[in-house]
C-alpha cells in the first residue's frame, strides 16, 4: 500500500507531471498564474476536486454503465466543483471574483477527467484518492512556480508582500497574458531537458 | 457589473480580435495545443467549435433566463450548463448525421471532444458574470467561435511551416507551441485598446 502510494506520487509529481509532461489542464494554469495567492487557491480546489471525483468514481466505477460514463463522471465533479465555488464566495469573496469562470470552468479541466479515465476506472477507491490528490499537488506546484516568477517579474510582490531591498520597475508584460504562454514553454522546456539528459546517461551506462 | 449599453457588434469584433478566446482568456487550450498539427483538421474544428459555441450560448441564455432565475436554481448552474452541452452536441450530431452527412463525416471525430472544451462552458459562464441581453449573448457567442477559428488555424498554419525546421531539444512539441502561442498573442495586444468590454 505505501508503496502503492509512492509510486503514485513520484508519477504524478514529475514523470507524469499533469501540466508540464501531459500538457493537461493548461488553460486554467495559464489564466490564474499572475497572482501568486489565486494560484494557490486554484490549486486547492482542483486538489480536493479531483482527489474525492477520483474517489466516488473509484467507488461506483461497477455501477457506471459503459456509454454514458463521461456524463456521470462529468455530473460527479460538477457537484465537488459546486462545494468549492460555494465555500470560496462564503469565505473568501475577493480570490472568488477575482478567479471568476476558472473555478467553474474546473468542470472542465483535462486533468480530472484524465484522471478518472485512466486511473479510478481500473482501480480501488482508496488508492485512486491518493492518485487524485497528488495529481493535483503536481498541478499546484507547477501552477506556484509560474505564478512566483510572474508576479516577483510583474508587481515586485510575492503573494502581495512587496519585496523588501530590491526596487525596479516592474515588467508589465509578465502580468499580461503572453508571458503566461512563454513562462509554461520554459517549464516545459527545462523538464524536458532533464528528462533527455537522463535517459542518455542511463543509455550511457547501459 | 451592469453592461447594457456596449453594441453587440462592438462586442462581436471584440471577441474575436482583443479578448479572443484563446490569446487573451486561455480557453479551450487542450484541444487547441493538441489538435493544431495540421491545417485541414485544425480548420474543420475551428468550425464545429463555432457552431456548437453559437447554439449551447443562446441555448445556455434561455435557461439561463427563464429556467434558473425565476427557480433560483444559480447554486446549479454548472450542472445544467455542462448538460445543455453535452445534449446539444448530441442533437447536432444526429441532425448532421441526417441532413448533411459529408460534414458529419469530416467533423464527426471533433464533435464528441467539444463537450470537454472548457470554451464552451466558458462562454457561457462569461455571459453570466457579465450580465449579457439577447444580441449581445448572440455576438458574443458568434465572435469567440470565430475568434477561435482564427486562432487555431493561424497556429497550424505557422506550425505546419516551422516543424520543418531545426529546433532546439527539448522544446519540439508543446513547447514550441506556447511559445509561437506566446508571439501570437503579443500579436494581438496590439490591438488592444479599440475595443474594451471588460
Amino acid at each position: 500500500m505505501i508503496s502503492d502510494v509512492k509510486t503514485v506520487l513520484t508519477r504524478n509529481l514529475w514523470k507524469e507531471n499533469p501540466v508540464i509532461r501531459q500538457i493537461l489542464g493548461i488553460c486554467s494554469a495559464l489564466a490564474v498564474t499572475n497572482l501568486a495567492i489565486n494560484s494557490l487557491v486554484m490549486g486547492i480546489g482542483l486538489m480536493f476536486v479531483t482527489a474525492l471525483s477520483s474517489f466516488t468514481i473509484s467507488l461506483l466505477r461497477s455501477y457506471i454503465p459503459k456509454r454514458i460514463r463521461m456524463i456521470v463522471q462529468t455530473l460527479i465533479i460538477a457537484s465537488y466543483v459546486i462545494i468549492v465555488d460555494i465555500f470560496l464566495k462564503a469565505n473568501l469573496p475577493e480570490i472568488s471574483k477575482a478567479l471568476g469562470p476558472y473555478i467553474g470552468l474546473i468542470i472542465t479541466n483535462c486533468i480530472i477527467m484524465g484522471r478518472a479515465e485512466a486511473f479510478a476506472q481500473k482501480n480501488p477507491p482508496v488508492i485512486s484518492f491518493f492518485d487524485g490528490l497528488f495529481a493535483g499537488v503536481g498541478y499546484t506546484v507547477i501552477l506556484l512556480g509560474i505564478a512566483l516568477v510572474r508576479e516577483i517579474l510583474g508587481f515586485g510582490t510575492i503573494f502581495g508582500i512587496a519585496l523588501p531591498f530590491i526596487k525596479f520597475t516592474p515588467w508589465t508584460i509578465m502580468v499580461m497574458p503572453p508571458s503566461g504562454f512563454f513562462m509554461i514553454a520554459i517549464f516545459i522546456w527545462i523538464s524536458s531537458a532533464i528528462m533527455n539528459r537522463r535517459l542518455n546517461k542511463q543509455k550511457v551506462r547501459k | 457589473m451592469s453592461a447594457p449599453a456596449i453594441n453587440p457588434f462592438i462586442i462581436f469584433f471584440a471577441s474575436i480580435i482583443t479578448s479572443n478566446m484563446v490569446l487573451s482568456n486561455f480557453l479551450g487550450m487542450c484541444s487547441f495545443i493538441s489538435v493544431s498539427n495540421e491545417f485541414k483538421t485544425a480548420s474543420g474544428l475551428g468550425k464545429s467549435v463555432t457552431m456548437v459555441m453559437v447554439v449551447t450560448t443562446i441555448i445556455n441564455y434561455v435557461i439561463y433566463k427563464f429556467v434558473i432565475l425565476p427557480l433560483n436554481l444559480e447554486y446549479l448552474r454548472y450542472v445544467i450548463f455542462i448538460i445543455v452541452i453535452a445534449a446539444s452536441v448530441q442533437i447536432i450530431e444526429l441532425v448532421m448525421d441526417r441532413y448533411l452527412p459529408d460534414l458529419h463525416i469530416k467533423l464527426g471525430i471533433f464533435l464528441p471532444l467539444i463537450t470537454v472544451n472548457c470554451a464552451i462552458l466558458g462562454i457561457s459562464l462569461f455571459m453570466v458574470i457579465r450580465n449579457y441581453n439577447f444580441w449581445q449573448t448572440l455576438l458574443f457567442g458568434l465572435g469567440s467561435g470565430l475568434g477561435w477559428w482564427l486562432a487555431i488555424a493561424t497556429l497550424a498554419a505557422i506550425k505546419e511551416k516551422i516543424g520543418k525546421n531545426k529546433i532546439p531539444k527539448g522544446l519540439e512539441g508543446p513547447g514550441l507551441t506556447f511559445i509561437i502561442t506566446g508571439l501570437m498573442a503579443l500579436a494581438f495586444i496590439g490591438f488592444s485598446g479599440i475595443f474594451i468590454i471588460q
